[in-house]
Protein backbone atom coordinates (compact mmCIF):
# COMPACT_ATOMS: atom_id res chain seq x y z
CA UNK A 1 0.00 0.00 0.00
CA UNK A 2 1.29 3.15 -0.56
CA UNK A 3 0.20 7.13 0.69
CA UNK A 4 -1.26 9.20 -2.07
CA UNK A 5 -3.61 12.16 -2.10
CA UNK A 6 -6.41 12.48 -4.92
CA UNK A 7 -5.71 14.67 -7.05
CA UNK A 8 -8.86 14.70 -9.19
CA UNK A 9 -11.41 12.59 -11.12
CA UNK A 10 -11.42 10.02 -14.12
CA UNK A 11 -13.91 10.14 -16.55
CA UNK A 12 -14.43 7.26 -19.30
CA UNK A 13 -17.55 5.80 -20.81
CA UNK A 14 -16.41 3.09 -22.05
CA UNK A 15 -14.50 1.00 -20.02
CA UNK A 16 -14.77 -2.70 -18.76
CA UNK A 17 -17.47 -4.34 -17.24
CA UNK A 18 -16.01 -4.73 -13.89
CA UNK A 19 -15.32 -0.94 -13.93
CA UNK A 20 -18.99 0.19 -14.33
CA UNK A 21 -20.80 2.33 -11.97
CA UNK A 22 -17.16 2.93 -10.02
CA UNK A 23 -15.76 6.38 -9.09
CA UNK A 24 -12.32 6.63 -10.29
CA UNK A 25 -9.59 8.90 -9.23
CA UNK A 26 -6.65 10.19 -9.55
CA UNK A 27 -4.11 9.77 -7.44
CA UNK A 28 -0.19 11.10 -6.49
CA UNK A 29 1.63 9.48 -4.27
CA UNK A 30 3.27 11.37 -1.57
CA UNK A 31 6.04 10.68 0.87
CA UNK A 32 5.44 10.53 4.74
CA UNK A 33 5.73 14.17 4.81
CA UNK A 34 2.74 15.14 2.64
CA UNK A 35 5.00 15.66 -0.65
CA UNK A 36 4.52 14.48 -4.19
CA UNK A 37 6.67 11.58 -5.46
CA UNK A 38 6.19 11.06 -9.03
CA UNK A 39 4.01 7.84 -8.87
CA UNK A 40 0.44 8.42 -10.01
CA UNK A 41 -2.34 6.07 -10.68
CA UNK A 42 -6.19 5.38 -11.06
CA UNK A 43 -7.64 4.10 -8.53
CA UNK A 44 -11.41 3.14 -7.41
CA UNK A 45 -12.83 4.83 -4.80
CA UNK A 46 -14.23 2.04 -2.16
CA UNK A 47 -14.34 5.01 0.93
CA UNK A 48 -15.99 7.84 -0.66
CA UNK A 49 -12.79 10.09 -0.86
CA UNK A 50 -12.29 13.24 -2.22
CA UNK A 51 -10.09 15.51 -4.14
CA UNK A 52 -7.32 17.34 -1.44
CA UNK A 53 -7.69 14.00 0.49
CA UNK A 54 -4.95 11.91 2.12
CA UNK A 55 -5.39 8.58 0.90
CA UNK A 56 -3.98 4.77 1.44
CA UNK A 57 -4.25 3.19 -1.96
CA UNK A 58 -3.53 -0.73 -2.43
CA UNK A 59 -2.49 -1.90 -5.70
CA UNK A 60 -2.61 -5.53 -5.94
CA UNK A 61 -5.55 -7.99 -7.31
CA UNK A 62 -6.29 -9.89 -4.36
CA UNK A 63 -6.86 -5.99 -1.98
CA UNK A 64 -9.25 -5.18 -4.64
CA UNK A 65 -11.07 -8.02 -4.24
CA UNK A 66 -11.53 -7.97 -0.85
CA UNK A 67 -12.91 -4.99 -0.62
CA UNK A 68 -15.06 -4.96 -3.15
CA UNK A 69 -16.26 -8.26 -2.57
CA UNK A 70 -15.63 -10.15 -5.73
CA UNK A 71 -13.97 -12.33 -6.72
CA UNK A 72 -10.36 -12.05 -8.52
CA UNK A 73 -10.90 -9.83 -11.52
CA UNK A 74 -9.51 -6.88 -13.29
CA UNK A 75 -9.65 -4.31 -10.59
CA UNK A 76 -5.90 -3.81 -8.59
CA UNK A 77 -5.60 -0.54 -7.50
CA UNK A 78 -8.19 0.66 -4.91
CA UNK A 79 -8.20 3.11 -1.97
CA UNK A 80 -8.93 1.66 1.35
CA UNK A 81 -8.41 4.45 3.70
CA UNK A 82 -8.83 8.04 4.33
CA UNK A 83 -5.35 8.71 6.05
CA UNK A 84 -5.80 10.67 9.47
CA UNK A 85 -2.31 11.23 10.48
CA UNK A 86 1.46 9.20 10.07
CA UNK A 87 3.79 9.58 12.67
CA UNK A 88 7.27 8.83 11.85
CA UNK A 89 8.93 7.95 15.05
CA UNK B 1 -3.95 1.94 -13.76
CA UNK B 2 -2.29 4.20 -15.84
CA UNK B 3 -2.60 6.53 -18.52
CA UNK B 4 -1.50 5.77 -21.63
CA UNK B 5 -1.42 7.20 -24.99
CA UNK B 6 -2.58 4.45 -28.28
CA UNK B 7 0.67 5.13 -30.52
CA UNK B 8 0.45 2.20 -32.74
CA UNK B 9 -0.68 -1.68 -33.47
CA UNK B 10 1.09 -4.50 -33.03
CA UNK B 11 -0.02 -7.75 -35.79
CA UNK B 12 1.23 -11.31 -34.64
CA UNK B 13 -0.01 -14.17 -36.80
CA UNK B 14 1.51 -16.91 -34.66
CA UNK B 15 0.72 -15.97 -31.20
CA UNK B 16 -0.39 -18.33 -28.47
CA UNK B 17 -4.17 -19.75 -28.55
CA UNK B 18 -5.18 -17.54 -25.44
CA UNK B 19 -4.46 -14.65 -27.53
CA UNK B 20 -6.43 -15.45 -30.54
CA UNK B 21 -9.22 -13.01 -31.58
CA UNK B 22 -7.34 -10.01 -29.00
CA UNK B 23 -6.33 -6.64 -30.67
CA UNK B 24 -2.95 -6.02 -29.56
CA UNK B 25 -1.59 -2.07 -29.24
CA UNK B 26 1.04 -0.03 -28.48
CA UNK B 27 0.79 1.75 -25.85
CA UNK B 28 3.14 5.16 -24.45
CA UNK B 29 2.38 5.44 -20.84
CA UNK B 30 1.41 9.40 -19.89
CA UNK B 31 1.12 11.77 -17.56
CA UNK B 32 -2.74 13.13 -16.87
CA UNK B 33 -2.09 15.97 -19.61
CA UNK B 34 -1.01 13.17 -22.33
CA UNK B 35 2.91 14.11 -22.10
CA UNK B 36 5.10 10.89 -22.55
CA UNK B 37 6.46 9.38 -19.50
CA UNK B 38 8.66 5.94 -19.99
CA UNK B 39 8.73 3.07 -22.18
CA UNK B 40 5.81 1.89 -24.22
CA UNK B 41 4.60 -1.46 -23.99
CA UNK B 42 1.99 -3.66 -25.70
CA UNK B 43 -1.55 -4.31 -24.01
CA UNK B 44 -4.14 -6.05 -25.04
CA UNK B 45 -6.91 -3.82 -26.21
CA UNK B 46 -10.66 -4.54 -24.21
CA UNK B 47 -12.09 -1.33 -25.23
CA UNK B 48 -12.29 -1.02 -28.74
CA UNK B 49 -9.81 1.61 -28.53
CA UNK B 50 -8.33 3.42 -31.35
CA UNK B 51 -4.69 4.98 -32.45
CA UNK B 52 -4.22 8.42 -30.99
CA UNK B 53 -7.05 7.87 -28.06
CA UNK B 54 -5.93 8.49 -24.68
CA UNK B 55 -7.06 5.62 -22.94
CA UNK B 56 -5.73 3.60 -19.16
CA UNK B 57 -4.81 0.06 -19.01
CA UNK B 58 -3.97 -1.84 -15.89
CA UNK B 59 -0.72 -4.38 -15.10
CA UNK B 60 -0.24 -7.00 -14.25
CA UNK B 61 -2.56 -10.44 -13.35
CA UNK B 62 -5.48 -8.34 -13.34
CA UNK B 63 -4.42 -7.38 -16.97
CA UNK B 64 -4.88 -11.05 -17.68
CA UNK B 65 -8.19 -11.17 -15.61
CA UNK B 66 -9.82 -8.53 -17.39
CA UNK B 67 -10.09 -11.12 -20.68
CA UNK B 68 -13.21 -13.04 -20.73
CA UNK B 69 -10.93 -16.60 -20.30
CA UNK B 70 -8.04 -15.55 -17.64
CA UNK B 71 -6.05 -18.36 -18.56
CA UNK B 72 -4.01 -16.17 -21.31
CA UNK B 73 -0.32 -14.93 -20.86
CA UNK B 74 -1.64 -10.85 -20.51
CA UNK B 75 0.54 -8.23 -18.52
CA UNK B 76 -1.48 -5.18 -19.32
CA UNK B 77 -4.77 -4.47 -20.89
CA UNK B 78 -6.69 -1.60 -21.98
CA UNK B 79 -9.43 -1.37 -19.60
CA UNK B 80 -11.42 2.10 -20.42
CA UNK B 81 -11.17 5.02 -22.47
CA UNK B 82 -10.67 8.54 -21.07
CA UNK B 83 -13.43 11.08 -21.19
CA UNK B 84 -11.89 13.95 -19.04
CA UNK B 85 -9.73 13.95 -16.60
CA UNK B 86 -10.05 16.61 -13.67
CA UNK B 87 -7.18 17.43 -11.66
CA UNK B 88 -5.95 19.43 -8.90
CA UNK B 89 -2.99 19.91 -8.06
CA UNK B 90 -1.32 19.12 -4.45
CA UNK B 91 -0.19 21.47 -2.42
CA UNK B 92 2.90 20.80 0.79
CA UNK B 93 1.19 19.10 4.05
CA UNK B 94 -2.03 18.62 4.49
Amino acid sequence: MFLARVVGEVVATVKHAELAAQKLLLVRGVDPEGAATSRLAIALDTVDAGIGDHVLVADEGNSAAQVLHRGRGAVRTVIVGVVDEVTRV
Amino acid sequence: MHFARVVGTVVCTERVPSFRHQRLLLLQPTDTAGTAQGRTLVAVDLVSAAPGQHVFYVRGREAANALANPDNPADAAIVGIVDAVREQPVGGPA
